[in-house]
């Protein structure tokens, strides 16, 4: 038996390095499938990594390893005093990708962007429900449709966004993936042939990578586009390898059946760091891990209250107990790789002798409450249950009891919302396009009580900070106004903050050029391989 | 035989129609829905949910979609999916395949090992070969099949580097699945190697997968060979001067193979549920990983259908074993 298989083995790989040296191929260990490949339906990164960033271009785009913006499909933009008129001029003779399923006859024009963004504005726009239940969750969720007044063709290359109000994150959501720019004559052809529902199943754009095959939860296929407006890539062809167990793709990447992969596991990646063939480069995540008071409960409508309890837990400990030192304590409600982050901000030190003081000086005395702790294991907390143990066995030193409570994950983001939230709910986020207003209105304004703001915190001087930011389109101007909501915030404490998670890319040390994006994308533009 | 076979398909209808009931509520039953569970963190505001929920018929009354989906059934309709929006039947078939295949091999590897193993520990009863064979059923079918199948990937892949870590072929050959059988379409593929490699890929999940029913077929075919050799006509073939080989053979074994193959029939409801935890480690596109990754987003045309479709083929199954237990047994076919 072990003979024949090890007989087998060398067969199929002898075989199957032979064939390989034709051409270059990076093999990418990707962590689920996607759910589909029209990226404007979805919400999931594994969908975007999978759809937009190889196939599809927007009309701005992030830079390379960036949350700056440069352009795409649009060479240039104007953007109107008073900040609701937005005039892209596209770039010349793009090609969209010929394909063995479309050739095209014409090069990018106004019609593809209007047509991209119409879909999902309007419900009598014949694309709107062109698979059943298409529900457009991120241009609706950001609220385009009642932002977008109209979408003008000026001429075939000049188009014009009018906005029915400023909105300084505009052109960062534009670079977005439900911004991704398809081909109006692709999706005519299909709706003539009546295969609608194939947008979302055979992509094509004006990306990187041309689709070429998927086969369902195992593996998709790409091709290099050799029309590509910035010159074909230096690999030849991209595999995406499904490989949902993370101790899995580690084991396949040691044999080399893909050369990078990502989430390692935490435990991995010691040994992962220890192979002489691996590298494993880390970055900062662009997320948040807090723990949201409810403020509008005594007595954590207090704010001594709460920043006593700030102070009695040990952000630290919970690092090192969850993360194996692979987080950094959080300080402000964004990531430190944010621009307009306040680096000034001091945090609530870690001294529950003053806590227990702070405590009773504000009158709280045998206080019990309740954590709690998300039943699933997200990015910026890996192991929430853990960390609220922690928490509890700090709360207890400084004479707090505290219950932990925990949900099934679809009810526990339910009742956590609820205004009348008993306690203190651990969450994070991971950031969406690199705004700051991404975090701080969206999850501490006020409009957001009851929603994503579930420390149910509504403070008119932040609130005032952040809607003024969102309205205000020079840069410099803005991170000021970030920088105070920032200091306000930590005066306030309405979240313990607690940790930003360090991301890690295992990868052969032949892959080169490959940047790791604060966003969490995995793009792999540029991306070589030595051979 | 035509009215058993008749009595034993009447029974399917009720049957069906009872599943179909409980995949429908059970996915309900949980908490969350799919607008939720893909909003994730993000909140959806109460009026989008209403709408969404509207928009997928998820408000109507829980009797009324009940009725719309066994309408659909009837018409061989098994819905859409939420999330990936194409058809339940048609995401089935693409990836069916791929579990028939393993579990295939893996009830070849059990039956083919653990008949001759219960043979034989029976025969040798109390030897040292009956002690490890029981032994090592008994750690088998104690096994967490997540654990065996990493620590089989990081011996036989890892250290040893014998087979591939996941998959089911080699990612360099390339070939249009005519049948969805890797071993098949390798096979008409014009690509060398591609066969040996899909071989190779299916050596470590068919062994896991086939740990269990081969633990309990072993323990199953002892059992029934114990009984069967202290019975008299064996005694009296022994008696009568034929050889050890014939007796046990033919006259206990064709016996002892009746509740034996009632067990192989049950092991495909267990090689299922053995599926979906095998198919996530080594990556195996099939229906388990489908049905997991379906339950987490609440997808539930995929759910229903899904649970539906499995219960089908196990019916499918079982019905076919009793009508085996009828051949092999012809007092149950007069029964």
């Amino acid at each position: 038996m072990n003979s024949l298989t090890r007989l087998l083995a060398a067969t199929a790989l002898t075989l199957a390095l032979g064939s390989a040296a034709s051409a270059k191929t990076l093999v990418y260990c990707s962590e689920a499938s996607p759910e589909g490949f029209d990226p404007a339906l979805y919400t999931a990164g594994t969908t975007f990594d999978a759809a937009s960033r190889t196939v599809y271009n927007r009309l701005v785009e992030f830079k390379h390893g960036s949350t700056e913006i440069e352009p795409g499909l649009a060479e240039s933009w104007e953007i109107s005093e008073d900040g609701t008129e937005y005039t892209f001029k596209l770039r010349p003779d793009v090609k969209f990708q010929t394909t063995d399923f479309f050739t095209p006859t014409r090069t990018l024009n106004a019609d593809d962007v209007i047509f991209s963004f119409e879909r999902q504005l309007k419900s009598d726009n014949p694309w709107n429900q062109y698979v059943a239940g298409a529900s457009w969750e991120y241009s609706s969720g950001m609220g385009f449709p009642d932002l977008i007044k109209s979408i003008e063709k000026v001429d075939d290359l000049t188009v014009r966004f009018t906005l029915n109000r400023p909105e300084a994150p505009f052109l960062a959501d534009l670079a977005m993936d439900f911004a991704s720019i398809m081909s109006k004559e692709y999706a005519d052809q299909l709706k003539e042939a009546g295969n609608e529902s194939t947008l979302n199943q055979q992509p094509l754009g004006t990306g990187p990578f041309q689709f070429v095959a998927y086969q369902p939860d195992a593996v998709i296929r790409y091709k290099a586009n050799p029309d590509y407006f910035k010159g074909k890539q230096p690999i030849d062809d991209l595999i995406f390898a499904i490989t949902t167990d993370a101790s899995v793709r580690a084991q396949k990447l040691k044999a080399n059946e893909c050369q990078i992969f990502p989430y390692p596991n935490a435990a991995d990646v010691e040994s992962l760091k220890s192979d002489p063939n691996l590298e494993v480069p880390s970055q900062e995540g662009l997320n948040v891990a807090y723990m949201a008071y409810n403020t509008t409960q005594a007595p954590f409508d207090k704010v001594e209250v709460r920043k006593a309890l700030n102070m009695a837990i040990n952000k630290q400990a919970i690092i090192d107990a969850v993360f194996q030192g692979a987080a950094v304590p959080a300080k402000n409600p964004i990531p430190p790789t944010m621009w307009s982050y306040n680096d000034a901000v001091e945090d609530d030190p870690y001294d529950p002798e003053k806590a227990k003081q702070m405590l009773k000086d504000a009158g709280v005395e045998n206080l019990s409450m309740k954590i709690w702790a998300m039943p699933v294991s997200r990015p910026y907390m890996l192991n929430a249950r853990r960390a609220a143990e922690l928490m509890q066995a700090d709360l207890q030193k400084v004479g707090v009891s505290a219950e932990i409570v925990s949900y099934e994950w679809g009810e526990y983001l339910e009742k956590s919302k609820a205004k009348d939230r008993d306690g203190a709910a651990m969450l994070g986020w991971t950031g969406d396009n690199g705004d700051p207003d991404n975090f701080l209105d969206t999850l501490l304004g006020c409009d957001a009580v009851g929603g994503n703001n579930r420390a149910q915190w509504c403070d008119e001087e932040f609130d005032a900070l952040v809607k003024k930011a969102k309205t205000t389109s020079d840069q410099a101007e803005r991170a000021k106004l970030y920088e105070q909501a920032q200091m306000v915030f930590k005066e306030k404490a309405p979240w313990l903050t607690i940790d930003h998670s360090t991301v890690f890319m295992p990868m052969q040390k032949s892959v080169k050029n490959f940047h790791q994006d604060p966003l969490g994308y995995h793009r792999f533009d540029d991306v070589d391989i030595a051979e | 035989m035509q009215r058993f076979l008749i009595s034993r398909v009447a029974v399917l209808i009720p049957t069906f129609i009872g599943v179909s009931i409980i995949a429908f509520a059970f996915i309900r039953l949980l908490p969350g829905d799919p607008v939720q569970m893909l909003a994730g963190e993000r909140v959806v505001s109460p009026e989008r949910h209403a709408a969404i929920m509207h928009q997928l018929g998820f408000d109507r009354p829980l009797v009324m979609q009940y009725l719309s989906y066994l309408w659909g059934l009837l018409q061989g309709d098994f819905g859409t999916s939420i999330v990936t929006k194409r058809g339940v039947l048609q995401e089935f078939f693409t990836l069916f395949p791929a579990t028939l295949e393993l579990s295939f091999c893996a009830i070849v590897i059990a039956v083919c090992l653990g008949v001759p193993a219960g043979v034989f520990a029976a025969v040798k009863r109390g030897s040292w070969f009956d002690q490890s064979v029981m032994g090592a059923a008994l750690v088998g079918y104690s096994m967490p099949i997540f654990w065996w199948g990493l620590l089989l990937i990081i011996l036989f892949s890892g250290v040893l580097q014998w087979t591939p870590v996941s998959g089911r072929i080699s990612l360099l050959y390339y070939f249009p699945q005519a049948t969805g059988f890797m071993l098949i379409d390798s096979l008409m593929s014009d690509q060398k190697g591609a066969f040996l490699s899909a071989l190779s890929h299916l050596i470590l999940p068919s062994i896991v997968l086939a740990t269990i029913p081969l633990a309990v077929i072993a323990r199953q075919t002892r059992s029934a060979m114990l009984e069967v050799l202290g019975e008299d006509y064996v005694r009296t073939a022994k008696a009568k001067g034929l050889s050890r080989g014939r007796v046990v053979g033919v006259h206990a074994l064709r016996n002892a193979l009746i509740p034996v193959v009632t067990t192989i029939g049950l092991q495909v409801g267990v090689l299922m549920a053995g599926a979906i935890l095998t198919e996530s480690i080594f990556s195996w596109p099939g229906i388990g990983k489908w049905m997991v990754d379906s339950v987490f987003r609440r997808d539930y045309p995929v759910v229903q259908g899904g649970l539906l479709l499995i219960a089908m083929i196990i019916m499918f199954v079982n019905l076919v074993v009793d009508i085996l237990y009828g051949v092999i047994n012809p007092r149950v076919r007069a029964g």
